[in-house]
């Protein structure tokens, strides 16, 4: 099936949830990544149990501090 | 306020901006914008609106500028090594703009000073590096009701979004909370292009002028993605979460906290 992932059509397997997904997609550290799934925040908790559907357009979000300082 | 004829002949190139002029002008000198953190995204940021005629200007900054400060933090000088920031920031400013009241806080930003501060401002820019400060900053604006500029930059990439308190999708809508601390790395140890600093923080002094003069369409429900390496920006459309602990349906954060974390590792004294 195909999905957008950060704004990038994207081929996965079906039946994918959103923590393999993040796997597939080389994310580093997945438990810190916010996920946007069609415009909607996901719970962290509802990754696993997320299964992503046909054009289903995903966004990952990451921390990011920077700016002040080197402390 | 009526402009002087310097002032008229100063902020001439951005007077004769349809969406600016003379009253825009005026709305700008008496406007009051808060920088925290002299740092890499609130060099620049300090430096266009006190160029632009932003009337006063508050920094905050606790610490003293180092020598890996200076390869973009640019509102600091070689000259100024081992000066506090905020003297050296005033410094440039006023060089700048004599026009420009500079309000220095040299503290850290806490839950116990930070509402003092921010109300005392019509727009905040986070510049601050670190994750406690971003959910603090966040958290204060929300209840003093100031509206503000996050961003974050690390190695090749920039994020940044304008939030309007209560009106328009916070950080903590986003993020919830602060993650565990050494987790994500930083500047320190990760690096980060120096200019990157400059153009993410040059955009949220564009976004706090926008804000001041009522003009274009702000960066809200939106965080914008830059990256140096492809030279792509991206507008990422962020709707409010219920769930935000702190401006969704359920309130559960109801007076500012301080968001414990420890220091993260730095480079110099590094104990990781």
């Amino acid at each position: 099936m195909k999905l957008i992932v950060n704004g990038k059509d994207t081929s996965v397997s079906e039946g994918l949830t959103v923590s393999q997904l993040l796997v597939e997609q080389n994310v580093k550290m997945p438990d810190m990544v916010s996920v946007e799934l069609n415009g909607k925040i996901l719970r962290r908790a509802d990754f696993e149990t997320t299964t992503l559907r046909d054009n289903d357009r995903v966004e990952f979000l990451y921390f990011m501090g920077g700016g002040r300082g080197a402390n | 306020m009526a402009l002087t004829d310097k002032q008229v002949e100063r902020y001439s190139r951005q007077i004769i901006l349809e969406q600016v002029g003379g009253a825009g002008q005026e709305k700008l000198l008496s406007s009051k914008v808060l920088i925290i953190g002299a740092g890499g995204l609130g060099a620049p940021a300090a430096l266009y609106l006190a160029a632009a005629g932003i009337g006063t200007i508050g920094i905050v900054d606790y610490d003293r500028v180092d020598l890996t400060n200076l390869q973009r933090q640019i509102i600091h000088h070689t000259g100024d090594l081992g000066t506090e920031k905020v003297i050296s920031a005033r410094a440039k400013i006023r060089a700048i703009n004599p026009d420009v009241t500079v309000r220095t806080h040299q503290t850290k930003v806490s839950g116990e000073n930070i509402s003092e501060i921010i109300k005392q401002y019509d727009f905040a820019i986070d510049g601050t590096d670190n994750f406690p400060a971003k959910f603090l900053i966040n958290d204060a604006c929300y209840f003093e009701n100031v509206p503000f500029s996050h961003a974050g930059i690390l190695r090749f990439d920039g994020q940044l979004m304008t939030v309007l308190p209560g009106k328009t999708t916070c950080y903590r809508c986003i993020f919830g909370a602060p993650p565990p601390a050494g987790v994500v790395p930083s500047c320190s140890q990760a690096g980060v292009l120096g200019v990157l600093a400059g153009v993410i923080g040059s955009l949220q002094a564009t976004e706090a002028i926008k804000y001041l003069l009522g003009i274009g369409d702000l960066l809200t429900n939106t965080l914008l993605t830059y990256n140096a390496l492809t030279m792509q920006f991206r507008k990422v459309r962020l709707n409010r979460n219920p769930d935000c602990p702190l401006c969704g349906e359920n309130l559960q954060i109801t007076e500012l906290q301080n968001q414990e974390q420890p220091v993260v590792c730095n480079l110099k004294d590094c104990k990781c």
